[in-house]
């Protein structure tokens, strides 16, 4: 089957996804700040209000917690509600909502109530954004039993994966890697669903012999980049997209594990109790004995999200990617001889 | 609008007026507007909302009871709201929707709630009770005000479908102090979502009063926000459900969203838990059984001809058979199986999930299989 694909930016193909999603099914409803007229600060939903209408492209008042509550209340109505947070430092004021309620209600309601509801969170930084703009929050809700996370790479992945969250019945947080908007790429607008990845599967970026590069969201071109700056000096790294963070598809790490026998995995998130600390512990359980080293973490500090000329001293990059592989390789790295 | 009573001191300085159509003696007040809404309440149906409040208490004191006995691990007790609750509660369609606190079962009585439902979640059998689609009455909810947001995004939905259901959200005077119950009126009021808001103020949220909450009385606060208003006393199930249907009336015709606070007061305990003889004043309690809502009616009914042996023989035992019922109900639940906490959590499979609970499945497995050896 020969597929045309259309070249359009990260941005573009989340609009089309939400589009594709509009037209497919009545019960589907945006729901956000500045979403309609204006088509969201970022542009995703643009010219969809025009489209579809003001009562299936809602223009909310500026306040969070409604935005996911009111949400919730429409999922007992059998609507598919998809909420923009329209800054990931945004989203704390919904916290209630999205963790004692919407991914508590269906165990609540023993199956009775189903709660398809997408909440779509531009997410971490990189671009010189002011406090509260640059944040990583995904771990607060991988840590929230009821509730599915995921986190697109590339303008495919966003179009289905976007698609995919809002068919799926359980409450879906969809991170946005926001520095990534802007990336264009081939997307096949006319992407069967039903034969796209499962939305919890994750996707081996690269295949590589040395170690296991573990990314989502926005580090994930970056470990492509360190990949192939490591193929340079003779290192094969093999590099998976998690795609799902919640839940994390510890099969597809576990076998490239068994492989390669070494772990490192970057996420802009602070590390304390972050989903590398979860990558982690659940590969040193189901790989103990394959392991040639312990696995090495690449994340940002455990410090508030520093100001823009600040921010390349948290983010990871390749450089520090690259010396987490020497790590984990057990070649000279900037912690060689360092006990603790 | 109506002829004001006057009511106690809440929520504000004393006497604020509120909607009475029958005095704490058991006086009918006339009044022009709101006696339109009870034209139909014959003899037959004021006997029944009094059999209703009657049965309602006594569940009610037959679950404190249960819990007293270690049947239940908390019960909420509602004594002292029967009028707010029956009042607003039969003044619902069936088709109409509500979003309910922890404290109404009397409202949860009149959807007709069975009563194992009124008791699994505080025998902590199940995370809730009741089919919300059965019932059109979603699970009880215990973080203070959360359920205002989803009532008013219920609305919405169902407005932007062009239903004419109205959508009905119980919540207390400490809820209005939450975040969520403030945003729900200002959706409500933007999207002119057809919502109902029934506060019960029954004067305190576990130790603090109502002054805490509102310095001014809290009906006084919706049309700020642009929503009508109403203030009735919440002892009163006449004035409850005239008021009711008159806002509900106004809410299915698209007049937008309407709040209704019941002067109420809560009788007994936050819950089975708390001890308010640590901060109330046992006066307050005992001025405020000068105007129960059940004696009140009962007044009325003895006034009319209404209160007759047989009558109370037949409310006596409607009373007796529900808190038989309800006792019968509760301890013959059956006990949850162990994996049963898996279930529900996700509506689809979850591999993670999955591998705990087999996990788990084969940990059981050993002590079966030690016992089985024994």
């Amino acid at each position: 089957m020969t597929t045309a694909t259309t070249h359009m930016t990260f941005g573009q193909a989340i609009n089309a996804g939400l589009r594709r999603a509009l037209e497919r099914d009545p019960k589907v409803l945006l729901i956000g700040e500045d979403i309609g007229t204006l088509g969201g600060v970022f542009r995703i939903t643009d010219g969809l209000q025009k489209d579809f209408g003001a009562h299936r492209v809602v223009d909310s008042p500026l306040a969070e917690s409604a935005i996911v509550g009111t949400a919730v209340g429409m999922c007992f109505r059998g609507f598919r509600p998809v909420c923009e947070i329209q800054f990931d430092g945004f989203i704390y004021p919904a916290f209630d909502q999205l963790v004692s309620q919407a991914a508590k209600l269906h165990f609540r309601s023993r199956g009775r109530v189903r709660m398809p509801l997408t909440v779509r969170v531009p997410f971490g930084g990189g671009f010189g954004g002011a406090e509260h703009h640059s944040e990583s929050p995904e771990a607060y809700f991988l840590h929230t039993p009821g509730l599915r996370a995921v986190s697109p790479s590339n303008p495919q992945d966003a179009f289905v994966m976007v698609q995919q969250a809002i068919a799926c019945d359980d409450p879906v947080l969809f991170f946005e890697p926001k520095r990534r908007y802007h990336v264009k790429g081939e997307v096949d607008l006319e992407a069967d669903l039903a034969a796209a990845p499962p939305l919890e599967q994750a996707r081996i970026e690269r295949p590589g012999r040395d170690a296991t590069l573990v990314a989502y969201g926005p580090l994930v071109p970056t470990a492509r980049e360190a990949a192939e700056a490591a193929a340079d000096e003779g290192i094969s790294l093999e590099v998976i997209d998690l795609r799902s963070l919640s839940p994390l598809d510890f099969g597809t790490v576990a076998a490239s594990v068994r492989r390669t026998g070494r772990l490192v995995i970057t996420h802009e998130a602070s590390q304390t109790g972050g989903l590398g600390a979860e990558l982690a512990a659940g590969i040193t359980e189901r790989c103990f004995y394959y392991l040639e080293h312990a696995p090495v973490r690449v994340t940002g500090f455990d410090i508030p999200y520093p100001p823009a000329r600040m921010e390349q001293h948290h983010l990871p990059d390749l450089d520090r990617i690259l010396d987490g592989v020497d790590r984990v390789l057990g070649r000279p790295n900037s912690l060689s001889g360092l006990e603790d | 609008m109506s002829k004001p009573g006057t009511g106690p001191e809440s929520g504000g300085k004393s006497g604020e007026p509120f909607i009475q159509l029958l005095t704490p003696a058991g006086v009918r007040v006339a009044d022009p507007h709101f006696d339109q809404w009870l034209a139909d309440i014959d003899g037959d149906r004021l006997q029944g909302l009094y059999q209703d409040m009657v049965t309602v208490r006594r569940i009610d004191l037959e679950a404190t009871a249960l819990q007293r006995q270690g049947e239940l691990a908390l019960w909420p007790p509602m004594l002292g709201q029967e009028a707010a609750q029956i009042g607003s509660g039969r003044a619902l369609a069936p088709e109409d929707f509500v979003f309910p606190s922890y404290r109404d079962t009397g409202v949860a009585w009149c959807r007709g709630a069975e009563y194992a439902d009124l008791v699994k979640v505080w025998r902590g059998n199940a995370p809730s009770s009741w089919d919300p689609y059965r019932l059109n009455m979603a699970p009880m909810q215990i973080i203070i005000g959360a359920q205002t947001l989803h009532a008013t995004g219920y609305a919405m939905a169902a407005k932007f479908e062009g239903a004419e259901t109205a959508t009905v959200t119980y919540f207390g005077d400490g809820a209005t102090s939450q975040g969520d119950m403030n945003e729900a009126m200002v959706f409500a009021a933007s999207f002119q979502a057809p919502v109902l808001f029934f506060c019960q103020n029954n004067q305190w949220a576990i130790s603090e009063p109502v002054r805490v909450q509102a310095q001014r009385p809290i009906a006084d606060r919706p049309p700020g926000f642009g929503i009508r208003s109403l203030r009735v006393d919440g002892n009163d199930v006449l004035a409850c459900l005239a008021a009711t249907r008159e806002s509900l009336e106004r809410v299915r015709s698209g007049a937008g969203p309407c709040f209704i606070e019941a002067v109420t007061y809560r009788m007994g305990p936050h819950t089975t838990a708390d001890d308010p003889t640590r901060y109330r004043d046992p006066n307050e309690l005992e001025d405020w059984r000068t105007r129960d809502p059940v004696d009140r009616l009962g007044a009325y009914l003895q006034s009319e001809g209404l209160f007759g042996e047989e009558f109370r023989d037949q409310v006596r035992a409607a009373a007796d058979a529900a808190a038989a019922g309800l006792r019968e109900a509760c301890t013959s639940l059956p006990e949850p199986g162990g994996l049963e906490v898996f279930d529900h959590v996700y509506s689809g499979p979850h591999a993670v999930l999955e591998r705990q609970k087999d996990h788990y499945s084969r940990y059981l497995a050993g002590f079966e299989a030690a016992e089985g050896g024994r």
